[in-house]
């Protein structure tokens, strides 16, 4: 048996969550988000959190929970327009915002993960948040610098991965959670299937295992859809 | 008569081309799809993670893991394929994606776009607007020419906070399809019936005849 195998997301968790903390919470809305290891979180009572995610759920679910509790001092997003909760705690000066370029998130983090500690982008160049950032010109144009973005703690989902800590994403549940990965200093990930090395098509693996610390196979996910739009048969 | 929204879609989808990679924006710029010419093959991404986006899904189709940036279920097409959001914006950021459609508050005539942010009210954030105006080589925006207070969107400067700065290249109206050029914005078509009259007094940016 693996020593990354674990029963649960408390268990998962176990031993890795203090107060202060930034944790890499991989999703795009509500999907893919790590929707059991964000309850274990709130249960710990683990307060005033640095959230790096796209999003910040919406009220009654996903990264929602955390700020109904008030266990987060601060997120990294690139959009909240769905959490009053959020815009209630915000505009109260209780939560802290920092807004980052969906690919500038993005790119922290691979970058993060991968080791560079800096990287330059056109994005956001003549827009407030270029404020006070690094500029340089390159081939006669303006980049402003982005640094590279570690968290201690990565919280991703997956679809299949295997007790070797192989991952595989289903559909666009992927989004932020490859990058996230590679980029906590300890990344746990809760998948909907837990299989025995040599399962899944190595070929066809998302994410190695070598940026996979610990693995659990969630139970009754419930998956929330946030927009269901449907057409006529 | 100026033009409706689905006669604005439609000639949004005429500026496609047959082959194009296209990042549609949220609102109506999503409905840009429903007017793609007969015999056009262009191919939509979603930032989220997704090339070749299909439609909205029957009932028994829905999928939780298949949504689109706007949130929204969707379905998959024979040539969809599914990546990361580090890839998703390294298409973007690079330079690979053909065009992006997109709303705005906000335009002026030197191309800057205002469409992220009105300070005082709450901040939803830029999700991905920044990088796609910054990356994607050719930047049509789709909006009502006027604010619902009647005041002008084509400006001469954009006094809400920039999303980009002259990242656009041409903007579509109920008035007709303008282009960011040499001394202000040129008119390149009008909606019928519409005179170049209406377009200056309902815009304060510099308004250019051909």
């Amino acid at each position: 048996m693996s020593k990354k195998v674990y029963a649960d997301a408390k268990s998962a968790l176990d031993g890795l969550l203090h107060d202060g903390m930034t944790i890499l919470a991989g999703g795009f809305g509500l999907c893919g988000i790590p929707e059991h290891m964000i309850l274990a979180v709130r249960d710990s009572g683990v307060k005033d959190l640095t959230i790096a995610s796209n999003n910040a759920g919406v009220d009654d679910f996903g990264l929602g929970l955390l700020l109904q509790t008030r266990q987060v001092k601060k997120m990294i997003s690139s959009y909240v327009g769905e959490n009053k909760t959020f815009e209630a705690q915000f505009l109260a000066g209780e939560l802290e915002l920092e807004f980052n370029p969906q690919g500038t998130l993005a790119e922290r983090c691979r970058a993060g993960g991968a080791g560079i500690p800096a990287f330059y982008t056109k994005t956001g160049v003549g827009a407030i948040i270029a404020e006070g950032k690094e500029t340089k010109e390159f081939d006669g144009q303006t980049y402003v610098m982005e640094r590279g973005l570690t968290g201690d703690l990565a919280i991703i989902k997956a679809w299949k991965g295997d007790k070797a800590g192989n991952v595989v994403f289903r559909k666009t549940a992927r989004n932020f959670n490859a990058p996230m990965a590679t980029a906590g200093k300890v990344c746990v990930v809760e998948v909907e299937e837990l299989v025995e090395p040599g399962e899944l098509e190595p070929d066809g693996i998302h994410l190695p295992s070598i940026y996979t610390h610990r693995i659990f196979q969630g139970q009754d996910f419930e998956k929330r859809i946030e927009f269901r739009t449907v057409s006529e048969a | 008569m100026a033009w409706t929204r689905d006669e604005m879609c439609a000639r949004a989808a005429q500026e496609l081309e047959d082959g194009f990679y296209v990042n549609l924006g949220i609102g109506m710029p999503t409905k840009v799809a429903n007017f793609i010419p007969d015999g056009m093959d262009v191919n939509f991404q979603s930032e989220n993670g997704m090339l070749g986006m299909g439609s909205f899904p029957t009932d028994n189709e829905v999928d939780a893991d298949l949504i689109n940036a706007g949130k929204q279920t969707i379905t998959e097409t024979p040539k969809s394929v599914y990546f990361d959001s580090a890839q998703s914006f390294a298409m973007i950021r690079g330079g690979h994606i053909n065009m992006s459609i997109l709303g705005a508050l906000q335009v002026a005539e030197n191309g800057d776009l205002a469409n992220w942010m009105i300070p005082g009210k709450m901040v939803k954030g830029m999700g991905g607007a920044m990088d796609l105006v910054a990356g994607v080589k050719r930047v049509v925006i789709l909006m009502d020419h006027n604010a619902k207070d009647g005041s002008a969107k084509l400006l001469k400067e954009c006094n809400l906070p920039l999303t980009g700065a002259g990242v656009v290249d041409d903007i579509i109206t109920e008035l007709g399809l303008f282009r960011i050029g040499e001394g202000g914005v040129h008119i390149q078509e009008l909606a019928p019936d519409v005179s170049v009259d209406e377009v200056r007094e309902r815009s304060e940016a510099t308004i250019v005849t051909q």
